[in-house]
């Protein structure tokens, strides 16, 4: 049997040092005795250093040094065993399943809980007159986490003075680099904090009664933290009355609504709007569109999207329905297709801002593929429904010529089906005398595999603006 | 009106942001104050610095700005009808409570709400002003979360998203026409807008393209459903998430089960909390997001989850022709499938499989619930067997005391 001595209780790179000896000499693990403890007669044999060093798993030194630093008594002998063990298994350190590996992930696991906790549990008190602002903690974590986690306070507070004092050690910083002492005793730290009693009063108070689980609470804030927690000392007395409190709640009758409740009601019901009919202006289709039920398709979309333009515009386009980004923006055609239809109105000389565009449906249809939304056809039952509002639309703006963007546009606009191969690219007069012009949706040009097919649908869609724009007077005349 | 003192209008404006489940503090772009003037760091995980003894946890300074309010809405104890006491902060109040609380390490941050006074613009103009008073006159570090007005103008929004990590409207009520019903003043159509364009602001600061010279801004946004207080069913109120995830990408959608209040309304049910179906709902959330189950498979619209089993036993129970699955060869989706098998177990699965033939112990091992595993998987040593089509399966694997959360 051999006994390893090393420095201190986190003294990793004594370990290291000693273990790349101890297996390059080919020395099992179960005879060696790792320990820090100074003996009077000591036996240990010092570990001398031989020329050896091999390769092991990055992975496996990251998980070492969080072990060394959990208090378990076995932990170097347990590293020791898996650094054997790697020898002659070079991939147990990819076995999760394996019960040394498990066993230190939970070691592992318990360091970085405990500095997790610490970075939570530690209080600052402020010490009175010091010059510059600073804070003292005492603190006992559960794992030699301090000196580890002591940066991690360094880059939060980096302008304040401050120490943590912890039974094994301490740490200070000031305001430029972090010093270690040994450890100390609780009563070297200040013994209250003024602001502690607001912190309290907001413990209290953000605690709900009616939801009351301290089991959860323990599980999260063990006990062993309590007794240097200024709130914990509320919280046998917040349970006890919990239960009488949340009764009380369920038991106390309405009382009658508040003054101030009963005198804005009366403002309401003097200054509430009238119910008005047909929309007569622009603003009151959009302020319309944006409340409208009239089919369901609201519920699902984020707002409803009516058209934008030149309010009397000559030239007014009808698209399909908002997209995803419509719906999100508010505006119409702004998508990818938006882009394509951008695109070809610069080609033609027809600037957006002289025509007014808008959609057969206001609300964006569609179905969810994952968490992405797809565009779904509206039904004409919903194009039926949404023609209230662009009817208004056509009514209030008055193009001379309206281009249908798409099927969808064109059964809005006139009212019936209408197959856009048969009819695209030729005056279709409306009985109101405007001149109707059916082309592609500017989407159908986006889905098109075929490169060549895509280009031909392009270039007979910018032959339908660039006509539809003669016909309205806004576009350059010839071709 | 009496002149309140600080910790009695801490105790009010406290008591009256409880009712917002929303804690987290992660998620926030990665800074720290080694190269500032102030105070505070965010690091990605977020941390809870205490627990209350509901469970919940204290991450940050949770208050509203005042708890008057205009709004009448039903569920909500700061609700203008309502007797309960009323307080306001000033903007340096709150900023000194922050930067204290902070400074001795009881808070991650802010997270600051209001009731409505006067109008929406108002309100949020009060609440952006302590933000950037934080930001810009103390160089706070720390995590900001700030609850948006749905009626406030873009601009104000937009300039919360500037000084905040995060934003959050809640919707509340998961069926549009209960909050007519019980917040009349509340417009869903206000809120979807609202989150909408909040969206398009985050992406667009978040393409990379723009790292150069954009300017901080919040990285996500989150929402609350209160359960219990109106008639929807469980499968509403998650084909309300799938919508506002696909539609918003909400970082999170937290659950809030409807619980009594001091001076509750009349309209609404007095009723313990119900806790568990909000656990349950959190579970079928996870599913949604994590791993891979589509809405209508967890629960269909118009219907209630099982509050007897977690919906993933619900749905191998239902689906039992595709059990037991062989642990050695299934593909990860399959595996992510499987009663007792979270997603770190089953990354752990993936890898451990490669060099071993994994037992029933080596699944313990790697953080399985081998109890609620068992009928649903094949390994080295084991099969089910008939325990797969067992009857009374079902029963075996409902905890054999009901969850007393209580």
């Amino acid at each position: 049997m051999q006994v390893v001595r090393l420095a201190s209780e986190v003294d990793f790179a004594g370990w290291r040092r000693a273990a790349r000896v101890l297996r390059a000499q080919g020395a099992r693990p179960e005879s060696l005795v790792w320990t820090v403890e100074r003996e009077l007669f000591d036996n240990a044999e010092p570990v001398t250093d031989a020329a050896t060093t091999f390769v092991v798993p990055a992975a496996f030194m990251e998980m070492a040094q969080q072990v060394v630093l959990n208090r378990s008594l076995d932990r170097f002998a347990l590293l020791y065993r898996i650094l054997w063990r790697l020898e002659r298994e070079p991939r147990l350190i990819e076995n999760p399943a394996d019960q040394d590996m498990a066993r230190a992930r939970d070691m592992a696991k318990a360091v970085s809980r405990a500095a997790h906790k610490m970075k939570a549990f530690v209080r600052f008190r402020r010490v009175e007159d010091a010059a510059k602002e600073t804070y003292a903690a005492w603190f006992e974590p559960a794992h030699r986490v301090t000196e580890a986690t002591a940066p991690f306070f360094a880059r939060r507070f980096s302008n304040m003075n401050w120490t943590i004092l912890t039974p094994d050690v301490c740490v200070a910083w000031n305001g430029q680099r972090l010093l270690v002492s040994e450890g100390a005793d609780p009563a070297d730290a200040p013994s209250e904090d003024a602001q502690e009693a607001l912190w309290r009063t907001y413990y209290a108070s953000i605690f709900n009664p009616a939801r009351l689980n301290p089991r959860q609470m323990r599980q999260e804030m063990p006990k062993r933290y309590w007794r240097n927690l200024p709130e914990a000392a509320l919280i046998p007395g917040l349970i006890e009355a919990a239960q009488d409190r949340a009764a009380a709640m369920v038991t106390t009758p309405p009382r009658p609504p508040s003054e101030r409740a009963l005198k804005a009601a009366q403002r309401h019901a003097r200054d509430a709007p009238y119910n008005a009919g047909a929309p007569t202006t622009l603003d009151a289709v959009r302020a319309g569109v944006s409340v409208c039920r009239r089919c369901d398709l609201w519920r699902e979309a984020t707002q409803g999207v009516p058209g934008d333009g030149a309010p009397s515009a000559p030239l007014m386009f009808v698209g399909e329905q908002p997209g995803d980004q419509e719906d999100l923006a508010g505006s119409p055609l702004v998508g990818p297709a938006g882009q394509i239809f951008d695109r070809a109105l610069a080609e033609v000389g027809v600037r957006r801002e002289q025509t007014y565009v808008t959609n057969a449906v206001k609300h964006f249809k569609h179905e969810l593929s994952g968490k992405r939304r797809l565009h779904k056809t509206p039904t004409q039952g919903e194009v039926s429904a949404c023609r209230w509002w662009l009817d208004a639309e056509r009514r209030l703006v008055r193009p001379t010529v309206i281009v249908m963007l798409g099927a969808t546009a064109a059964f809005g606009v006139m009212g019936r089906p209408t197959p856009v191969r048969e009819t695209r690219g030729r005056p279709l007069p409306l009985p109101d005398g405007v001149q109707g012009l059916v082309t592609f949706h500017p989407s159908y040009l986006l889905r098109l595999p075929d490169a060549a097919a895509r280009e031909n649908a392009y270039r007979s869609f910018v032959d339908d603006l660039r006509l539809a724009g003669r016909l309205a007077g806004l576009a350059a005349t010839s071709p | 009106m009496a002149v309140l003192d600080l910790r009695r209008k801490l105790a009010i404006l406290s008591d009256a942001a409880k009712y917002d489940a929303s804690c987290a503090s992660s998620g926030a772009v990665k800074r720290n104050s080694l190269n500032g003037k102030g105070v505070g760091s965010t690091e990605g995980m977020g941390i809870c610095h205490a627990y209350a003894p509901d469970g919940r946890c204290i991450s940050l300074l949770k208050i509203l700005l005042t708890n008057f309010c205009i709004y009448d809405c039903a569920y909500c104890i700061n609700r203008i009808s309502s007797n309960t006491p009323r307080a306001r902060f000033t903007v340096q109040e709150v900023v000194d409570l922050t930067l204290n609380f902070y400074k001795r390490n009881y808070i991650e941050g802010l997270f600051l709400s209001s009731g409505v006074i006067r109008s929406g613009d108002y309100t949020m103009e009060e609440m952006v002003r302590v933000a950037k008073s934080l930001r810009l006159e103390h160089d706070f570090r720390g995590y900001i979360h700030l609850k948006l007005i749905p009626e406030a103008s873009p601009e104000l929004a937009a300039e919360a998203g500037l000084y905040a990590d995060r934003v959050s409207i809640n919707i509340e009520l998961p069926r549009d026409d209960s909050l007519k019903a019980l917040a009349p003043e509340k417009d869903p159509t206000d809120i979807k807008r609202a989150m909408g364009r909040m969206r398009l602001a985050i992406d667009d600061h978040a393409e990379p393209g723009r790292k150069a010279r954009r300017r901080a801004f919040a990285r996500s946004q989150s929402t609350q459903l209160i359960v219990g207080a109106d008639e929807a069913k469980d499968g509403d109120i998650l084909s309300r998430s799938a919508n506002l995830y696909g539609a918003y990408r909400l970082s999170r959608v937290y659950y809030s089960a409807f619980s009594p209040i001091p001076d509750a309304s009349h309209r609404l049910p007095l009723v313990r909390p119900p806790l568990l179906r909000e656990h349950r709902l959190y579970q079928a959330d996870w599913l949604m997001r994590f791993y891979g189950f589509a809405q209508s498979e967890i629960v269909a619209a118009g219907q209630d989850l099982d509050l007897s089993v977690d919906p993933k036993t619900s749905w191998a129970l239902r689906h039992r022709d595709r059990f037991p699955v062989d642990v050695q060869i299934a593909d990860k989706e399959t595996l992510l499938r499987i009663p007792g098998l979270g997603a770190k177990a089953v990354a752990r699965v993936l890898v451990a499989r490669r060099v071993t033939r994994l037992t029933l112990d080596d699944l313990k091992r790697v953080g399985a619930v081998v109890k609620r595993a068992k009928p649903f998987v094949v390994t080295a040593d084991w099969r089910p067997g008939a325990l797969t089509d067992r009857d009374d399966l079902k029963a075996v694997l409902s905890p054999a005391v009901q969850l007393s959360l209580f």
